[in-house]
Formats: C-alpha cells, sequence, structure tokens
C-alpha cells in the first residue's frame, strides 16, 4: 500500500502544478490586461489648478487676485459619518447647521455630494483635523476684488475660473496660466494616496498691469455715483485719459456692481457704459467744427458771426438759440454755445470739413482699446451735401459716439491735434501719435474753451480752484424710448474738457444720462463732477498750478 | 474497547518509554524546519497585508507562538492518548457543533462561532477537521483492510453527519475539508480502486444535483467563477480584484509592501482569505512558486512520514490530515485565482485568524507524535 502514498503525492504535485500553471497564466497572458485594469482602478489623472496673474493698477495695487479655496464633498455611499462626527463638522462650517448637514447626507443617493463650495485653507486645516477618513477637498483658486465695484467696470469678472468681462476677458490667455496635470494614485474611497508623475507642470498666469490709478477711480467712482444718485440719473460714465501716453487713468459707470458678490446681479449693471454706449454728443463737438473752421482759411480768432435773431432756419427746419446773442467773436459761439453761430460757420466750410475733423479724432471708429465689447458709434457722410445735415453734424446730432471716443477726440485736441491711440495698459512705452490736426488752429480752440468754465461761459461750475481748464459743456435730447423722434423731457448732459488749460495733463469725459435735476443743462449736472474729480486728479498727479494763478 | 488493541498492535509504545532516554525531544526536525519557513513567509506576508498595522501583526505573531507551543506539547503526548480519546474528541466537537446551531455567535452572515465561558471564541468545526480523520482512523484500526462495505458505510457516516453540520453553519468550506479529510483516510485505508471508481462516478453524476440544494449565495458564487463580470461591483468584486491583483504583479511582482490593489483596499479580506492575492502581486509568479514549493516539501514530509508508519492508525491519521492541509491550501488558492468558486477558506498557516493556525499547528503535533513515537 506503499504506492497509495505516490498516488497521493503525485495528486498533489499536479495539483500544485495546476495552481502555478494557472497563476502563470494569469500573469503571462493576462498581465498587461489585468495591469491595466489594476491601474485603471487605482490611478487617475488630475488636473493641477493654476494661480490665475493678478491684475495690478499703475501703482501696482491689486485689483484682482486669485486666493486659494477649497470644495468639501464626500460620497455618502462610501463615508458613513457618526452623528458626533456631523456635529464637530457642522460646527466648523459657516453657515451650516447639523440638521441641515445631516439631510444632505441621508436624502442624497448621489456619490457626490457637495457640502460647502469656497472654504478657506483655515478651515480645511481645522476639518481636517478632527481626523475622519472620507473627506475629500478640492483645491481651486477663488477671484477676489479688493477693490470692489469701483474697478468692476474695467477689471470684469470670471466665471469657471475664466474671464467673462472686462480685462479679465480680454486678456484671458495671459492671465490664465496652464493648468497642469498629475497622475495620482487613489485609495477605494477615491483619496490620494501619491502624486505617481507630474504630466504636465502647471504654469501660473501672467499678471496684468493697467493704466488705471486705483486713487483716482476710486474718487471719479465716488463723485460720479453721489452725483447719479442725487440727480436721480438714470447712467453716468467718466473717462480720464492721460494726456502724454493717451493711457487710461480712471474709468468708472453708474450703476455699478460688486464682482465679489454675485447674489443680487443684473446684466445692465455689468455693461461699460463708456465704450459700449453710444450718445449723440451734442454741443461737446462744436470745439471740433470749430477746428474745421480755423483750419479751413475762411474764419480766424477774429472773426465775428452774427447770430441775430436768434435762430436759423434751414429748409423748414428751425435751429434756435436760447436767446439772441446777437454778433459773436468765433470765442464766444463756443463759450455761450451758440447752434445759430456753429451752424452759420459749418455752412461756410467745405461739405466735408466737419466730417473730415470728425473722422480724423477717430469718430466712426473702435479706439482699438483693451476691452471687450466696444461700439464704434457711427459717423457718415452720407447726405453730407444737405446743409441740414452739415449744420446738425456741426452741434452734435447726427451721429454717435462712446464717451471714449469723445474723450479721445478731446485727447487729439489736448495733445495740439496729434490723435494718439488710448490703451488700458500700462507700459513705459513712448506713443508717437499722428499729427491730424494744424496746432495753432488747435491752440485757438482750446484757449476759447477756456471761456467755458467762467462766469460769462455755460459752465462756471466746472472751475477748478488754482487751475485753469478748458472744456465743453453738452446737452443732447434722448431718443424716445419707444422710438420715432427725441424724447424732450430726458435729456444726456456731458462735460468734456483737459485741465490744466495750459500743456494739459489729462482729458476727462463725465456724461450723466437722463438727470431728474430741475436745471438739465451739461454745465449743472456733468461740469460740478468734472471740477471736483480734477481737482483731486491733479493733486494726486502731482500736477504744479500755474505761477500767475498762486 | 480498541485501546487494548493499539496497545497490542504497537508493543514499543510503551517499551518506547522505558527504553529511550527520558529527555527524548518528539520533534521532527525535517517538519518543523519547513513548518517554520511557511510561517515565516506567512508573516512577512501578513505585515504587508494588513499595512504594518502593529496591533494586527502582534496578535497573529502571539498566535502563531501559540500555536507553536501547542504543537510542541502534543507532540510529546504519547500516540495511544489520541487514539484512545479520537471518540470522545469526535463527540464532544459533535455536540459543540450542535450546540453551535442553536447558541452560536453569528458573524458575517453564518453561524460558526462558540462563546464558552473561560474560553477565547472559538469555531468547533476547526477542531472537527481534525477530529474527522482521528475518528475514522481509529475506527478502521482494527477492522479489516481493505475495509469491508458496511464498514465503509459508517465510516462514510461519521464523515457526512459532522460536514452536514459544519454546512448548516453555513460553512461551505470547513465541509469539504472535513469531507476530504475523512475520505483521504478511507483512500489510504486501501478501499479497492473499483469502489474508488464507483464512487467518483457518482459523486461526477450527482454534482449537478448538489445546484438544487445549494443556497442562493452559493449559487451566485459558482455562477461569478465562471464570470464574474456578471456583477463587477457585487460578487464578482472580490474574485475580480484579487484576479487584477495576482495578474498585475507579473513574473517578479511589484516588490514587497509595494502592491496597490491590497494596500489601496482595492481587495477586500487581503489579509484574510485572500492573502495569496497579496503575494502574488507583490511577489509575482516566483513569490507564489515558491510558498508552493515550500508547502510541497511540508506536504512530502507528511506523507513520508505516514509511509513509514507500520500501524494503520498513524498511517491514516497522518495520511488524512494531511490531505487536509492539501485541500485547504488548494481551495484557497484556487479559490482566489478562479478556479474554484468562493468558499471561505484561508490559506494555511498564513492568512490571519487564530483558530485556524492553531487547529493546522496541533494537527501538526499529532503526526510528529505519531512519527516520533513509533516503533523502528
Amino acid at each position: 500500500m506503499f504506492w497509495r502514498h505516490f498516488t497521493l503525492v503525485g495528486c498533489f504535485s499536479i495539483g500544485m502544478l495546476l495552481l502555478a500553471g494557472r497563476v502563470l497564466y494569469l500573469h503571462i497572458t493576462q498581465t498587461e490586461f489585468l495591469k491595466r485594469q489594476g491601474d485603471v482602478r487605482s490611478m487617475s489623472v488630475e488636473s493641477i489648478p493654476v494661480h490665475r496673474g493678478i491684475i495690478y493698477d499703475r501703482n501696482h495695487e491689486p485689483l484682482a487676485v486669485s486666493t486659494p479655496v477649497y470644495s468639501f464633498w464626500l460620497d455618502p455611499t462610501r463615508t458613513h459619518l457618526s452623528q458626533e462626527e456631523i456635529k464637530d463638522i457642522a460646527n466648523l462650517l459657516p453657515n451650516v447647521s447639523v440638521s441641515g448637514l445631516t439631510n444632505k447626507l441621508v436624502n442624497s443617493k448621489s456619490k457626490y455630494v457637495l457640502i460647502r463650495k469656497y472654504l478657506t485653507p483655515f478651515v480645511v486645516a481645522q476639518i481636517k483635523a478632527l481626523d475622519i477618513r472620507g473627506l475629500s477637498f478640492d483645491r481651486a483658486y477663488k477671484r477676489y476684488y479688493p477693490a470692489g465695484e469701483t474697478v468692476a467696470h474695467v477689471i470684469g469678472m470670471t466665471g469657471n475660473n475664466s474671464g467673462m468681462e472686462g480685462v479679465e476677458l480680454q486678456f484671458e490667455n495671459t492671465l490664465k496660466g496652464l493648468e497642469g496635470s498629475k497622475r495620482v494614485l487613489k485609495d477605494r474611497l477615491g483619496q490620494t494616496v501619491k502624486v505617481l508623475e507630474h504630466i504636465k507642470r502647471p504654469r501660473s498666469g501672467n499678471d496684468v498691469v493697467l493704466s488705471v490709478d486705483l486713487r483716482l477711480q476710486f474718487f471719479a467712482y465716488r463723485e460720479l455715483k453721489s452725483a447719479v444718485d442725487q440727480s436721480g440719473a438714470e447712467s453716468g460714465s467718466l473717462v480720464m485719459l492721460d494726456v502724454e501716453s493717451g493711457r487710461v487713468l480712471a474709468l468708472v459707470n453708474q450703476p455699478s456692481y460688486n464682482p465679489n458678490d454675485r447674489s443680487r446681479f443684473e446684466y445692465s449693471n455689468v455693461r461699460n457704459r463708456t465704450i459700449t454706449d453710444v450718445y449723440e454728443p451734442g454741443s461737446t463737438v462744436k470745439p471740433l467744427a470749430m477746428v474745421a473752421a480755423l483750419t479751413s482759411g475762411k474764419f480766424d480768432v477774429n472773426s465775428k458771426i452774427d447770430t441775430s435773431p436768434g435762430h436759423l432756419r434751414i429748409g423748414t427746419k428751425l435751429i434756435p438759440d436760447p436767446s439772441n446773442y446777437g454778433v459773436l467773436s468765433v470765442g464766444q459761439v463756443l463759450a455761450k454755445s451758440s447752434q445759430v453761430g456753429i451752424s452759420k460757420i459749418a455752412l461756410k466750410l467745405d461739405d466735408r470739413a466737419v466730417y473730415d475733423v470728425y473722422s480724423r479724432v477717430g469718430f466712426g471708429q473702435q479706439t482699438g482699446i483693451e476691452l471687450p465689447g466696444e461700439r464704434s458709434g457711427s459717423l457718415t457722410d452720407r447726405n453730407i451735401r444737405s446743409p441740414l445735415v452739415r449744420a446738425t453734424l456741426a452741434y452734435g446730432y447726427g451721429l454717435t459716439v462712446t464717451p471714449l471716443q469723445l474723450a479721445q477726440a478731446y485727447l487729439t485736441l489736448a495733445n495740439g491735434g496729434i490723435r494718439k491711440s488710448v490703451s488700458i495698459l500700462q507700459s513705459d512705452q513712448v506713443i508717437q501719435g499722428t499729427r491730424v490736426f494744424d496746432e495753432t488752429a488747435v491752440l485757438n480752440v482750446t484757449r476759447m474753451l477756456r471761456e467755458v468754465a467762467t462766469e460769462k461761459g455755460t459752465a462756471p461750475q466746472a472751475r477748478v480752484a488754482g487751475y485753469d481748464i478748458a472744456g465743453k459743456t453738452g446737452t443732447a435730447r434722448m431718443l424716445n424710448k419707444s422710438g420715432g423722434g427725441y424724447d424732450d423731457t430726458r435729456h444726456v448732459t456731458f462735460f468734456a474738457g483737459m485741465a490744466p488749460a495750459v500743456d494739459p495733463k489729462i482729458v476727462v469725459v463725465v456724461i450723466v444720462s437722463d438727470p431728474h435735476s430741475k436745471t438739465v443743462g451739461g454745465g449743472s449736472v456733468a461740469a460740478p463732477i468734472f471740477s471736483r474729480v480734477v481737482a483731486r486728479a491733479l493733486r494726486i498727479l502731482s500736477v504744479s498750478p500755474p505761477v500767475e494763478a498762486a | 474497547m480498541s485501546g487494548g488493541d493499539f496497545v497490542r498492535s504497537m508493543p514499543l509504545g510503551q517499551g518506547l518509554v522505558r527504553n529511550q532516554p527520558i529527555y527524548r525531544i518528539h520533534i521532527d526536525l525535517w517538519l518543523l524546519l519547513a513548518l517554520g519557513l511557511v510561517v515565516s513567509f506567512g508573516l512577512i506576508m501578513l505585515y504587508s497585508a494588513v499595512d504594518k498595522n502593529p496591533v494586527l501583526f502582534t496578535a497573529q505573531l502571539l498566535r502563531v507562538g501559540a500555536g507553536f507551543a501547542i504543537l510542541f506539547i502534543i507532540a510529546h503526548v504519547p500516540p495511544r492518548y489520541y487514539f484512545r480519546w479520537s471518540p470522545f474528541l469526535y463527540a464532544i466537537v459533535l455536540l459543540m457543533l450542535v450546540a453551535v446551531l442553536f447558541v452560536g455567535v453569528t458573524a458575517k452572515g453564518s453561524q460558526r462561532w462558540l462563546n464558552l465561558p473561560g474560553l477565547p471564541r472559538f469555531q468547533p468545526s476547526e477542531m472537527m477537521k481534525v477530529a474527522v480523520p482521528l475518528m475514522v482512523a481509529w475506527f478502521l484500526n482494527d477492522r479489516p483492510l481493505p475495509p469491508r462495505l458496511r464498514h465503509l458505510a459508517w465510516a462514510l457516516l461519521m464523515i457526512l453527519v459532522p460536514a452536514v453540520l459544519v454546512g448548516l453553519q453555513p460553512d461551505l468550506g470547513t465541509a469539504i475539508l472535513i469531507i476530504t479529510a475523512g475520505l483521504g483516510v478511507i483512500f489510504l485505508s486501501g478501499i479497492y480502486w473499483r469502489w474508488l471508481g464507483y464512487a467518483s462516478l457518482a459523486v461526477a453524476l450527482s454534482l449537478p444535483a448538489l445546484w438544487f440544494v445549494m443556497q442562493g449565495y452559493q449559487k451566485e458564487r459558482v455562477l461569478t467563477l465562471f464570470d464574474p463580470e456578471r456583477d463587477p461591483l457585487g460578487a464578482g468584486w472580490n474574485i475580480i480584484q484579487s484576479k487584477t491583483a495576482i495578474g498585475s504583479g507579473g513574473l517578479y511582482g511589484k516588490g514587497l509592501f509595494a502592491g496597490t490593489q491590497s494596500h489601496l483596499e482595492f481587495l477586500p479580506e487581503s489579509h484574510t482569505d485572500f492573502i495569496i492575492a497579496v503575494i502574488g502581486e507583490e511577489l509575482g509568479f516566483f513569490g507564489i512558486a515558491a510558498l508552493l514549493l515550500l508547502y510541497l516539501c511540508v506536504i512530502v514530509r507528511c506523507l513520508y512520514m505516514s509511509s513509514q508508519m507500520q500501524d494503520t492508525f498513524g498511517r491514516l491519521v497522518i495520511g488524512g490530515l494531511t490531505l487536509t492541509f492539501f485541500v485547504y491550501l488548494f481551495v484557497n488558492i484556487a479559490m482566489v485565482i478562479g478556479l474554484l468558486p468562493v468558499v471561505g477558506v484561508p490559506l494555511p498557516l498564513i492568512s490571519y485568524g487564530g483558530t485556524s493556525v492553531i487547529t493546522l499547528l496541533a494537527s501538526f503535533g499529532i503526526i510528529m507524535s505519531i512519527y516520533t513515537h513509533r516503533r523502528r
């Protein structure tokens, strides 16, 4: 019976070989497949969120920064928290109650329950200190805007970590950086155990330095807001440009919004009206018509215009002045803002003279500022032979401009006839610009514009203590909302000007739409804003007052 | 009744004690060495499988130590006591099995544990794996060999009654081990090959009938064996995971402590029944082959010892226990690599757990006792 043992040894050996063979089979024939299966179960590729670039003002004050935040989630089908643990967690979370959290976890059949977004690293550290397994935190960056609504229209905002408006949208590619990716080892609960390799190194976004000055932005915003609030106006805009470089120093709108708090979010407030809204510029473009007159050779600074009897009939259309100003010098035509005077001048010029000046300062074309959604306004030479068209063009109707285009036109005046492109980016590069007008003519017109902010002019409120300024008021009737002609009760009031009057440093355009105060002229609504903002700006920019005024 | 017969068939039994020096150590060094290697190998792998958890590891270390102490003691008890006490042991364990069905402690869906005052919690079914071969060998010891049909019938009854009781817990794995232990004894007793052929044929034919008496979860496991992907997150999970773990190890493995599947909790029960998957993942094919070789050393040594025995009882007991040991490891590994349905059988001497390792070492103690006290 000895052989029974051999039989058993044989059987056992065969059994062992069977096992070994099977293992070998798994290894050799299925290694690749099973290895991949193993990897699929435990490895995954995760993205590495990157830091979005910071947006600075010209003095390197941060206007938009990204701070790390965490989303806190867990999978209730795998992680079962005790009542005690739920209580501990809820106590650490802002605005989360114990019962609320319990309901969230009990009622959810999802494998992904988001408990709270935007947790600060501090809170996350506290929760992690509880040492409860199965909690997951996803790191992300939240955009935070320290200046809030003051710079909202310039900066814009982000959604889902990509730009939606303003500079955030325009410079998306610069700011966003390159998301990295890594291969990580995860356990069955989905927790990352180990980073195996970095597939793509993340590259943080680049910063963007803007030409705006947060201080100017702040004062401009404050003044515009209080004026718009007090006058009950529908909206308002203010643009301030640096004369030498053509860069935007301040750009504000009312109404505005707080990009940090989207809960009370209205899309109409997000619109950057300085570039998206177009207005008929009214009297503010008369200085440009005057440039056309002085460069034509048909008028000079001593020319006299007879505006009596206080109105002018062209065809069936009656162009009125507020009163009969009689014979005016060309300077007085601007100071008094005489419709009759400027119309008579325009009619004596070549058909295209005024149109050409408008065209050369950039009306009808986008300024090319680095902000999304800019409109070009409209300027057409259709029917330019019609006297009525030429006259209305001269006093600012029949064309539309954005506030920024108007500011760019005054920038050309302030630079003595050299047109410069406008920009919102800070740069040390010197902008040459192109001469579009004769310097003498432009200087004569700006000298005339100093008269406006005097007792003899339309806007004594625009004066700035200690400085001379040059500017022009404007009031345009708004188009009827229901369509069909103008609405006589609703106006847009303007003040466009430069300071100081001699060797100007800044150009400011103020627009207030549909103010409800009794006197609606540009002199009474927009001019005081101009005065206060410019006074601040000149001090902040350290512009010394002229010696004779001191 | 037969105690005397046994003593008669082993006249040197008493003489042994008299003639040998009193300090004789009744340990078979070859077997001890093989066992030591298997257990050391197992402890290292267990350390990895429990993720270097010191509490679990120390607990197992203590059990293994206790197991060897018991082996040592048992090996020094002369085999005539085992012979004499076999029926009583069998009867007591049988009673405990009945008790388990009524007052047993339920864990993981089956009632296997008995909580007796003053004793640690244990599974009587594990003890049955030793009690049955002892009982059958005792029974056949003074019967004519090859056994007659009616003796065979009695022997089968002795095997099937405890097997059914264990199967009712339900614990199919242990029931199978009990049956094979008993059948191994019968086989070594010299049963006619012809009968063996008939029996095999009968079993093969009745296998389909087994399907109808199986519990739902057992059927599920059989189906899962053939197609693990039919319920990959439920019944198939373990088997897919373990195959994945073993397969991903390749020929040489990922290195000790470097397995991903087992350490990342993808592989449930990785330190108990499925520990071979950890070995496969971390040490690869050669790791498993080395372990199989170590097991084979143990088995061949035991079978050699069995073949050296002149008396029926000793030969049968050693053979039966060895066969149990083999089936033990075969069923475990086969189920983990997807050759057999999943039944709850630990990897002998390696899986985490107390009763199994202590019972196994105790049975090796009996083997050593029988062998070292033999007549030369």
